[in-house]
């Protein structure tokens, strides 16, 4: 027997156990998103891919389909409240987008663009957060972190490392490494780490090389993220 | 220095593994028993600490930072927190702690040069019907006033250790003020789990669900039914889990519950146990509540003794259960269930994501009655005097009795039992409220109510209550709740979900703005815009009731926000003056040329 939703009014297949998002990816509909990544268990922590689900919004990435569910995905009052969130993460932490290796290659900023984010609008943390350059191969910039503890993740559940945790509580949570010194260069991280792969904004970077390729010319540059995809799918021309 | 030395902490952890346990899961009570004995965790304990359980160093230092009441850097001899609810402001706190300071020669929050004491604030500590209150070494000192502040400079002073202090400034009095279905009777004898073990587990579970018994903690879900989840869950370990985390700012009901009906509260447990199958139990106790912790251990040793815990309980085979009290260490959002579960296994209280709820998949993803102190209690004299006894008071939907905590501008703070249905006005009369202005219902993440509200009835179909009852005279300026509660809920937020962590300290800075007369009309729009943003999109329901109190005093009391407005339309956030600071020093001058003048600006009309 067949499953069927409706995603802004068109009726989708589902697999009973599917998320809203997973059921969406598979049929082709893009739903903005930052701390999900299908290699790795859902989160929900970034709030981006909330969707209408009834009078609620629910995480689009935790969510499951149910038979005959309405979802809306495109309504002013959803990408109202996804820029709501969007603009929150870019006051919270140092986003400069003009200065940064990865723009252009970056999630943060292509679902901000997605979404129609043209200014931060909530007045700017400006964390003092220092850099990381401890390690041979990678820089860590923690004012890019967005804790989406992907890198978290991939490091536990792929590399079998736990190099990442968060620390803290609230406006004072951030990224941690597992070494006595806290520095990553004194950590186990490798460059053929999965979690050396995975980070959506620019806070975990590759050394020796940058701007290779000009801004302006890059993966979300030349097509928005909802249909070029993750970063995931184009590690070749972003790494 | 005379730190403790290497060695001295590796025994202690050594010492505390075996005692307590070595299981990862084990982490924060072993934090716990670190900080209270060498008053912060150091290095050496945590390298110990990773290396023995399996953790890494980072998830021990996450841990640290995550909880209020552990730290990584050495606090004071005395550590002494105020508790800082509104209620305890309504009482003096700030000038007590200013007074403390002063006589004790240092500032409000810091540690002072010698090491001798650290002063600081807190979150509602659970005593707001006898406040002022405070935690010295994590032991409460309620009813403060100058003179018992005197006093405390001078055993500071003199380094008097805690247990040669005067008794009675460690007194905490129950405030029983009304007693109804549930507390007009301590007595128990265990009655209900007699007649659980003699008619068997089914009997009590149709008693549960003809009682309507709704959980007491806030949320109102069905407790049969989660009973029945839990019990119809496969084959498996399964947990009970007493949620005894109080931390909701003016509730101090569980406190007097676990302090004087402890007996019918681990009923409830066993009762539970009895019913889903588990043979393992919790009661998580906040952190502030730590000096019940003897109290607790000797009730739990003495139901031991008389075979109402343990193995073969009442002599039957088979009915085994036992129950260990888990410490929290300063964290509001433990009190939901599923974050509290995550600190239960030793990590920081983040909330996990639902479904799969914790009745299916809760500690150590195993099936997991999670229930309020009141409801355990509900649940044990319902088993022992029947459904229908309990469902005899109260509304249609919301049977039987409420506890509530009463503090604030009333002649008689403390503890009140009404059954469900009860007016506002009933509540405010008994506990002498006069020219009341306002009333917190359900604490900081409440509701706000006016005169107009106060016909309206205590039940989940109107107002739905975790228990928490603030009073604000006229002669308070509710702006006062609006800043507490803003930085209470800032400091709080776990950080886990983007609105919440951003969102509460965006709201936190706003009110602070209009606090300081720099804000504008436009700030007032951008606190409903931020709060309507929350209330929808956060991920576990503190996010969401987090700005509650801004929605609700905007639209109930505007003025306290427009006379404090600097200017109708826009106010801009950046302080240019401010931004010069750092030139000004490197310039060195200070000359009033070298500041920009500090004129609001003009209304439209005069710009013409």
């Amino acid at each position: 027997m067949s499953h069927s939703f409706t995603l802004d009014g068109r009726e989708l297949p589902f697999v009973p156990g599917q998320t809203i998002m997973a059921a969406a990816q598979a049929a082709g509909v893009y739903i903005p998103h930052l701390c999900h990544n299908p290699d790795y268990a859902p989160h929900g922590s970034c709030r981006v891919c909330l969707v209408g689900v009834g009078r609620r919004q629910v995480s689009a990435c935790t969510t499951p389909v149910t038979e005959g569910m309405e979802v809306d995905n495109n309504s002013e009052a959803v990408q109202d409240n996804r820029r709501a969130v969007l603009q929150m993460l870019f006051a919270e932490g140092n986003h400069i987008c003009p200065v940064c290796e990865r723009s252009g290659n970056c999630q943060l900023q292509a679902v901000a663009y997605y979404t129609g984010m043209l200014a931060p609008h909530y007045p700017p943390f400006f964390p003092r957060r220092p850099v990381d350059a401890s390690h041979p191969d990678f820089i860590i910039d923690f004012g890019r972190c967005i804790l989406c503890e992907l890198c978290v993740r991939a490091s536990r559940d792929h590399d079998g490392k736990r190099v990442f945790a968060i620390s803290g509580r609230g406006l004072a949570s951030h990224l941690v490494i597992d070494s006595e010194s806290g520095l990553l260069g004194d950590s186990c991280f490798a460059v053929t780490d999965r979690a050396a792969h995975v980070c959506p904004t620019g806070a975990i970077l590759p050394k020796h090389k940058g701007f290779e390729r000009p801004i302006g010319e890059r993966l979300y540059d030349r097509e928005p993220i909802s249909t070029v995809g993750d970063l995931r799918a184009h590690e070749d021309e972003v790494d | 220095m005379g730190g403790p030395s290497v060695p001295e902490i590796q025994g202690f952890v050594t010492e505390s593994l075996g005692r307590r346990g070595r299981a990862p899961e084990h982490l924060l009570q072993h934090l716990i028993g670190v900080q209270h004995r060498f008053g912060w965790v150091p290095p050496a304990a945590v390298e110990s600490l990773a290396a023995q359980l399996d953790v890494t160093r980072t998830q021990v230092r996450a841990a640290i930072a995550f909880y209020a009441f552990l730290h990584d850097r050495p606090r004071g001899d005395f550590d002494i927190l105020f508790s800082d609810n509104i209620t305890d402001r309504m009482l003096g706190n700030q000038r007590l702690l200013a007074l403390l300071a002063e006589q004790l020669g240092m500032g409000p929050d810091e540690t002072r040069a010698d090491g001798r004491v650290t002063l600081g604030l807190t979150s509602c500590t659970g005593m707001c019907d006898q406040g002022p209150a405070l935690l010295i070494n994590g032991r409460a000192v309620t009813a403060l006033t100058p003179q018992r502040v005197d006093r405390i400079a001078d055993l500071v002073g003199q380094g008097v250790a805690l247990d040669h202090w005067p008794g009675e400034y460690f007194r905490v009095e129950d405030n029983l003020r009304r007693r109804g279905l549930l507390l007009s009777n301590p007595v128990t004898d265990g009655a209900g789990l007699r007649k659980l073990v003699d008619l068997g587990v089914e009997p009590a579970l149709a008693d549960l669900d003809r009682s309507g018994l709704r959980g007491r903690g806030g949320a109102g879900f069905t407790t049969a039914l989660k009973w029945k989840f839990c019990r119809e869950a496969p084959e498996g370990d399964r947990y009970v889990v007493c949620n005894a985390d109080e931390g909701e700012p003016g509730t101090f009901k569980d406190r007097v519950l676990l302090t004087s009906y402890a007996d019918l509260v681990l009923e409830g447990m066993t009762i539970c146990a009895a019913v889903v199958g588990a043979r393992r139990g919790f009661i998580y106790l906040r952190g502030e509540y730590a000096y019940l912790l003897p109290h607790l251990e000797s009730v739990l040793a003495r139901r031991r003794a008389e075979g109402l815990l343990g193995e073969s309980i009442l002599g039957k085979a088979g009915f085994d259960f036992e129950v260990a009290v888990h410490l929290g260490a300063g964290a509001y959002i433990c009190g939901e269930e599923t974050a509290l579960i995550e600190s239960l296994e030793g990590r920081r209280g983040v909330t996990r994501k639902r479904a799969p709820y914790p009745v299916i998949a809760g500690y150590k993803d195993r099936p997991t009655v999670v229930n309020n102190v009141e409801t355990f209690l509900a649940a044990a004299r319902i088993v022992q005097w029947g459904g229908y006894w309990f469902r005899g008071e109260g509304t249609d939907q919301s049977a039987g009795s409420k506890i509530l905590s009463v503090s604030g501008d009333c002649a008689r703070p403390g503890i009140y039992e009404y059954p469900f249905g009860t007016p506002v006005h009933r509540v405010l009369t008994d506990c002498g409220a006069e020219r009341t202005q306002a009333l917190q219902i359900s604490g900081a993440s409440g509701t706000t109510l006016t005169p107009a509200d106060f016909d309206r009835i205590i039940a989940f179909e109107d107002l739905s209550t975790a228990g928490s009852f603030m009073i604000f005279d006229q002669s308070r300026d509710m702006f006062d709740m609006v800043q507490n509660f803003a930085a209470f809920f800032a400091h709080e937020s776990c950080g886990f979900c983007t609105p919440c962590r951003v969102g509460g300290s965006l709201l936190h800075n706003l009110v602070e703005k209009v606090a300081a007369g720099q804000a504008s009309e436009h700030d007032l729009g951008e606190l409903r815009q931020i709060g309507a943003v929350m209330r929808r999109a956060t991920y576990c329901g503190l996010g969401s009731s987090a700005p509650n109190h801004i929605l609700n005093t905007l639209d109930k009391f505007p003025d306290i926000y427009r006379r404090r407005l600097r200017s109708a339309e826009y106010t801009p956030s950046f302080d240019l003056d401010g931004a010069l600071a750092q030139a000004r020093a490197i310039a060195g001058r200070d000359d009033a040329r070298a500041h920009i003048p500090d004129t609001p600006p003009q209304p439209p009309e005069a710009a013409v």
